[in-house]
């Protein structure tokens, strides 16, 4: 097997060293049945790896959804006890109670969890495994090697936090933003002992694993796009992937970098981040009796949100992409404003970089300074705004089908939007001193950020799903209950806490019960955390509706079942690796001939003078 | 409303071939070096950041003035020679990957073999350097991790510096040591044949390009702890 593998990109490297040479060579590599180690574990086909990725993704988001329920029934009632809270967490809950220590270790590794395992890897690494070579038409990744590493860091990482949970001081309890002086001192909570030391290994490996796959990302479009497929005749899909994995190369060693010198500080007592620390009315001293100071904790909230700003661009550019592909391909109408939509990504992009500090207005930043990421930050809204409105109109009178892939598409415009809107509000560093770390932060982002990139992974699942499990479909019906579910469910949960956030209540706290002012949203939080539960056993029809359509012995007939205009559904219904038996197709147009000259859809691979051979249908002859 | 799309088929860009062209390969192998420059840039920045808010910076001249037999009194020499064998060493490489382009397999592992010592010689320096500093602390002229005392006129010198130096020394000797790895394994397959049977050394040039980014950011490092 690893033998084929290095054939095909052998292959490769051999068309580019030579031009003129198409990378069509056949592959009669197919023929041999790799074993099951070889075709399930280790394999190096970017479908399987991108199953891989998919699997993983949705196991831990049922733990990382799970823990925000058990830390929304704490919020929600206060002063009951849940003795099957004890039943699951033992020590943690003693008394059907949660542990205030251990509430703060399940805030942050729902945090961890969900950004980076499920929002990342089970997003990005699923979606540009898949849909990158099929759409540029190439056999495999530029390094499918490579590719196999970057699942196996991801799993490695994915290790080393689940056994932080289990360790006995319990794992990470510091926010996910991991600020020192909490995460840089081992005595400053149970969670900054080894389950913070988890943390930053597990991240290591993350940042790793990402690394790997972003460089495979950039290599394989630009590289290996099949002939006549121009940069601007790429699926939005692929621009998203593209700069996302910029994104991702540019940003995380940055995050790498601020882990290494935590761990520093951490274990070998040098001072990075810390500066005076008085523990017990004591000044806290190195192991050579000099006072540790010199460092800063601000400097690590630079460091951290220089990733952690593109970050929640890495989460989102993806599902963004996605989205604009099934808008188009459902409602058979061109995506609105092609360029304007690469443009504005580009843009995100870039501005990406020159806004973290808005995470850290109330740092004691220089006022002079916060104006400036204020500025930054409010011209996102630009790009952000003409994709919305490229959305819209992109639907626009179309033929819409709606599939529920649509409606998790549409759902992701509507939270876009919502999220979006208070995002104005909060990058203003005027209004971020009320504002800050209050629940009106945990509704904007999770709107924007959390809620809709899940919204644009479903969507991907559903359109894509055949793609990935050798046509299958998922069962619409189920699907639909679902996005109705999830959708409403989710507003329930998250538009509530603007009021709170408005009024002043606090994020991250255990109780608001010794606060009178905040008595008032008793029923408010009970009515936000039955809406949690409700959409947390709601995803169970999503996941036992993929695990028994992926089994499921019904297929379709039809290689293209969307009559969708890209690559990927020219490949055959259960495409071996290499993707196309024969030859790769050549591109002669845009991804986006839906319903010109009254053809329903002209696929990338039809020249001009082989329309005749394509059904009209459907299609409005003038536009 | 209608889409103009033309596509130029001489245009580096129209796909089938690459853009730049090079490969794959050479093509990660930059994009995985700008995403160290950010690393280490980092790590610089962390630098310049905590050094701007101390209100004293240890004098190099002072803490590097040691040189191995000769002892005390030569300031920064040792590290232009440390610097010397790593500049020295990257031209080395040069010359191997310009042997790869011939096709010269033995003129590879010679200059290939050249770099490695090179390598070796430079990790050697670093680790004679970080010795005669840590072991100084005990004649009262050294520092470690935790500790800075350069003796009389030197109580000022802030432990920022030692625990800067250590770690950002310490992370740039590890690229260096992890590029002679890298350099061992390309002289194995080199001399097994594996790039000839190829028909090209490209791999060493990917490895050249490392190990001349490393050098690279030596320079910056140079610049940070012993001349600013």
């Amino acid at each position: 097997m690893a033998h084929i593998d290095i054939d095909i990109h052998e292959g490769h490297a051999h068309d580019h060293d030579h031009h003129g040479h198409r990378h069509d060579d056949h592959h009669d590599h197919e023929h041999h049945e790799p074993g099951f180690v070889m075709k399930y574990l280790f394999s190096m086909d970017h479908k399987m790896i991108a199953k891989q990725f998919l699997i993983t993704g949705i196991l831990w988001a049922v733990i990382g959804v799970l823990f925000s329920v058990l830390f929304r029934i704490q919020l929600a009632w206060p002063n009951e006890t849940f003795p099957i809270l004890e039943t699951l967490l033992g020590g943690w809950a003693e008394g059907g109670k949660l542990d205030p220590e251990f509430y703060y270790a399940l805030v942050t590794m729902h945090g961890t969890i969900m950004v980076f395992f499920v929002l990342t890897a089970g997003l990005s690494g699923t979606f540009s495994n898949l849909l990158i070579p099929l759409q540029v038409g190439a056999r495999d990744m530029a390094s499918p090697f490579m590719n196999m590493l970057s699942y196996w860091f991801f799993f490695l990482a994915g290790v080393v936090m689940f056994v932080s949970l289990f360790v006995q001081t319990g794992p990470a309890s510091g926010g996910w933003t991991a600020y020192p002086p909490l995460s840089a001192l081992e005595t400053a909570s149970s969670g900054s002992g080894i389950g913070m030391t988890l943390w930053l290994t597990s991240m290591a490996l993350f940042i790793v694993s990402s690394l790997l796959g972003g460089l495979n990302y950039v290599a394989t479009i630009l590289n290996m796009r099949t002939k006549g497929m121009t940069m601007f005749r790429m699926p939005l899909t692929i621009w998203a992937f593209f700069f996302t994995a910029i994104l991702g190369v540019l940003s995380f060693p940055v995050l790498l970098s601020a882990c290494l010198l935590l761990i520093f500080d951490r274990h070998f007592g040098t001072a990075f981040y810390l500066s005076d620390i008085f523990i017990n009315g004591e000044v806290l001293r190195n192991s050579a009796g000099q006072i540790i100071e010199g460092g800063s904790p601000i400097l690590f909230q630079h460091l951290f949100w220089f990733l952690g700003h593109p970050e929640v661009y890495i989460v989102i550019l993806p599902a963004m992409g996605m989205v604009s592909e099934i808008l188009a391909c459902n409602s058979k109408k061109p995506v609105f404003g092609y360029k304007a939509m690469v443009y504005s990504i580009m843009a995100i992009t870039v501005l990406g970089f020159l806004v973290w500090a808005h995470h850290m207005f109330m740092s004691g930043m220089n006022p002079f300074v916060g104006s400036i990421f204020v500025l930054f930050t409010l011209m996102i809204a630009v790009p952000s705004a003409v994709k919305v409105f490229n959305w819209i109109t992109t639907i626009w009178k179309g033929n819409i089908n709606y599939t529920p892939a649509t409606l998790f598409a549409v759902g992701f415009v509507s939270l876009f939007i919502s999220g979006g809107l208070t995002g104005i509000y909060l990058g203003n560093s005027a209004l971020d001193i009320p504002l800050h770390d209050s629940y009106f932060v945990i509704a904007h982002f999770h709107i924007v950020m959390g809620l809709a990139a899940g919204f644009g992974l479903f969507a991907g699942v559903y359109h894509w799903f055949p793609k990935l499990f050798g046509g299958r479909m998922m069962n619409t019906t189920l699907g639909e209950i679902h996005f109705w579910i999830t959708f409403v469910g989710s507003y329930c949960i998250f538009w509530p806490m603007h009021y709170l956030g408005m009024t002043g209540v606090p994020r991250r706290y255990y109780s608001f019960n010794e606060f009178e002012t905040f008595s008032v949203y008793a029923e408010l939080n009970i009515f936000m955390t039955v809406a949690a539960i409700v959409v947390f056993f709601a995803q169970f029809l999503f996941v036992i509706n993929f695990f028994m359509s992926a089994v499921s012995t019904r297929r379709t007939k039809s290689k293209n079942p969307y009559n969708a205009s890209t690559l990927e559904w020219t490949t055959p219904i259960e495409a071996g690796h290499g993707n196309w038996p024969g030859a790769i197709p050549e591109v002669h147009r845009w991804p986006y001939d839906y319903g010109k000259d009254g053809y329903e859809t002209i696929p990338q691979t039809i020249p001009d003078s082989r329309l005749n051979e394509i059904e009209k249908k459907g299609g409005r002859t003038s536009r | 409303m209608s889409h103009v799309d033309v596509a130029n088929p001489e245009s580096a860009w129209y796909g089938g071939k690459s853009p730049f062209n090079v490969s794959y390969g050479k093509l990660m192998m930059w994009y995985f070096l700008l995403s160290d420059v950010f690393t280490f840039s980092a790590l610089l920045i962390s630098y310049g950041a905590i050094r701007m808010s101390a209100p004293e910076w240890a004098a190099p001249d002072v803490v590097f003035s040691a040189m191995p037999v000769l002892g005390e009194g030569y300031p920064l020499i040792f590290v232009t020679i440390m610097t010397f064998i790593l500049i020295m060493s990257s031209v080395f490489v040069v010359r191997a990957v310009q042997e790869g382009h011939r096709m010269n397999k033995k003129g590879v592992m010679t200059w290939l073999a050249w770099g490695i010592v090179g390598g070796v010689a430079f990790l050697g320096c670093q680790a004679w350097e970080w010795t005669h500093l840590i072991g100084g602390l005990s004649h009262g002229h050294g520092m470690t991790i935790s500790e800075i005392n350069f003796g009389p006129g030197t109580e000022h010198y802030p432990i920022q510096f030692a625990f800067l130096f250590f770690v950002i020394t310490g992370f740039h000797g590890f690229h260096v040591f992890s590029g002679v790895l890298i350099n061992i394994w390309a002289l194995i397959m080199t001399a097994n044949g594996t790039f000839e049977r190829r028909g090209h050394y490209e791999m060493i040039e990917k490895i050249g390009l490392y190990w001349h980014f490393v050098d690279l950011v030596w320079v910056f490092v140079f610049l940070a702890f012993y001349l600013l």
